[in-house]
């Protein structure tokens, strides 16, 4: 009978599971949203550069990047390294546990390895200094700092933008030395980003049955499944399914996440890459704002 | 009168009938010092007696007397354990409800929200609960909270809504029929008679909480006329 409170989610009770399914029969949100609607997203840079701070609601995801020198690996000698570290602590929530990754967190890492790493979004090969012997190591850290729904994108996002706000040193390599200028002598430079994917997470719930149907004939059609923009966390763990999109400003989709979860008809699914589409333009325009306000208050002394 | 304190420091209180509470430990039972353990705003009473700290927190640490609002989580035999939101799921005997017997004990299915009263509460033991006034034996409102909502908040929060001076539920209750239930582990439930006014009640709540904005009264019944639309 003993046994740890932690490791396993809280499964909700029975008066919120169908309170949530009155409120979605009725088209409300428990927080007030439009269906397709995200909580409000805020940033918070630190003194270092490649921190960030980022809330989507109460979701809260601390992001850091760091770089170094090393050698490259032997069989890649022009490319540089990328690291993420994403473990989750139990500061995000009680159900967390360090011993044992949930599977969130291993759909998280997952998630970060494919969008940052496999999507291409960092240009490798500049961060190489001396083919063969020396080239940039980036170490990406991502702090879960606190579970609302949806850590995933929110984690996504503060990746991308402390990647977008990170500034590595300046090198100078003259002949085969390598000299590194610190910031105060260089200015520091910025990563070479070919492009900004962006996640986005829609949970998905089977639709209001029909209590009668008009005539005895079968429906022709079932109705579409509700669809929700940025589950908070009773609605992700009431979900019947989510599906993660992952894509930058220039339409291009990098990842489309669907594990298992209520079937979807191919309409439905292009009707919620639209919205993520649209959604992802707002969100690449107010991340270029802040990172704009940011670097303006910043010191940069020109010698 | 109150002065800030973190964990660890020393307080000089000293009363022949000296009491302690939240947030104030006594490292041994002879002439020890006494000890914060919480960080927040000390008080004391006018004539020294009664000393505590004033903190806010989202991990409930269970504590006897209280009352809290649990979610069963399995039945085994005779008892069921209920999660209160503390390290350790608590117990709750089957027999603890007014008018229990061994053949008649209530049949509460897994997931169903309870308000209960902790009855007992050590550092490293599991929590119980009862269903009962301690006294009486009679109901008094514990028991199984059927429909209606849960909404997670702070301490704090659970602290001010059960201040009958407060004005949040006073407010919301003169607008719309409402049935609430506080829990000082950072629960509270909800129902009124459809899911709209229930949201915009836990809405309000989560916005007058100290950790989620902290609406003053004010501001939160421009807030509430505006969700209520």
């Amino acid at each position: 009978m003993l046994k740890f409170a932690g490791n396993r989610p809280p499964s909700p009770s029975i008066a919120e599971k169908d309170f949530l399914q009155d409120a979605l029969r009725k088209k409300l949100r428990l927080d007030g949203r439009k269906p397709m609607d995200l909580r409000p997203i805020s940033f918070s840079f630190g003194p270092e550069l490649g921190w960030v701070d980022c809330s989507l609601g109460k979701t809260r995801v601390l992001a850091q990047v760091d770089a170094k020198m090393v050698k490259p690996l032997p069989e890649r000698p022009y490319e540089g390294l990328i690291t993420i570290h994403s473990e989750i602590s139990p500061m995000a929530g009680p159900e967390y546990d360090t011993a044992r990754p949930s599977e969130e967190e291993i759909g998280i890492s997952r998630m970060l390895d494919k969008i940052v790493k496999r999507s291409d979004a960092l240009d490798k090969e500049s961060l190489c200094v001396l083919a063969g012997q020396r080239v940039w190591h980036l170490r990406l850290t991502v702090h879960f700092i606190s579970d609302a729904g949806n850590m995933l994108d929110c984690a996504v996002l503060a990746s991308m933008v402390a990647l977008r706000h990170f500034r590595r040193p300046e090198v100078e390599v003259i002949g085969d030395e390598v000299i590194i200028h610190s910031p105060s002598e260089r200015a520091p430079v910025p990563l070479a980003l070919h492009h900004i994917p962006l996640c986005l997470t829609f949970a998905f719930f089977p639709p209001p049955s029909n209590p009668t149907s008009k005539n005895n004939e079968v429906q022709e059609e079932t109705p579409p499944p509700i669809v929700l923009a940025d589950p908070n966390t009773l609605e992700e763990r009431l979900a019947d399914g989510t599906l993660s999109v992952a894509l930058n400003v220039q339409r291009e989709l990098c990842v489309l996440h669907k594990a298992g979860g209520l079937p979807l008809e191919p309409a439905e699914v292009m009707k919620v890459v639209q919205r993520a589409t649209f959604l992802v333009k707002e969100l690449d325009e107010l991340v270029e704002a802040r990172l704009r306000e940011d670097w303006e208050g910043r010191h940069v002394e020109v010698r | 009168m109150a002065t800030a304190i973190l964990p660890g420091e020393l307080v000089p209180a000293q009363h022949v009938n000296l009491k302690l509470g939240p947030g104030l430990l006594q490292a041994s039972t002879t002439e020890s010092p006494i000890l914060a353990t919480r960080a927040g705003a000390l008080h004391h009473s006018p004539n020294g007696a009664r000393w505590w700290v004033e903190s806010n927190a989202r991990r409930y640490v269970p504590a006897a007397q209280e009352s809290v609002i649990g979610v069963v989580t399995a039945r085994g035999g005779e008892a069921f354990r209920v999660d209160i939101g503390s390290a350790h799921h608590a117990n709750l005997d089957g027999l603890a409800f007014e008018g229990a017997t061994k053949r008649n004990r209530p049949n509460l299915k897994v997931g169903t929200l309870v308000y209960a009263r902790v009855s007992l509460a050590h550092k490293d033991m599991e929590p119980e609960l009862e269903c009962f006034d301690a006294q009486t034996h009679k109901s008094d409102g514990f028991g199984e909270l059927k429909g209606g909502l849960a909404v997670t908040c702070s301490l704090k929060m659970c602290r001010m809504l059960l201040d009958p001076s407060h004005f949040l539920l006073p407010f919301l209750g003169a607008r719309f029929p409402l049935d609430a239930a506080v829990g000082v582990n950072g629960r509270v439930w909800i129902s009124t008679k459809d899911a709209q006014t229930t949201i915009v009640a836990t809405r309000l709540i989560e916005a007058v909480d100290p950790d989620g904005g902290g609406m003053d009264e004010a501001a939160a019944k421009i807030f509430f006329h505006k969700i209520n639309s």
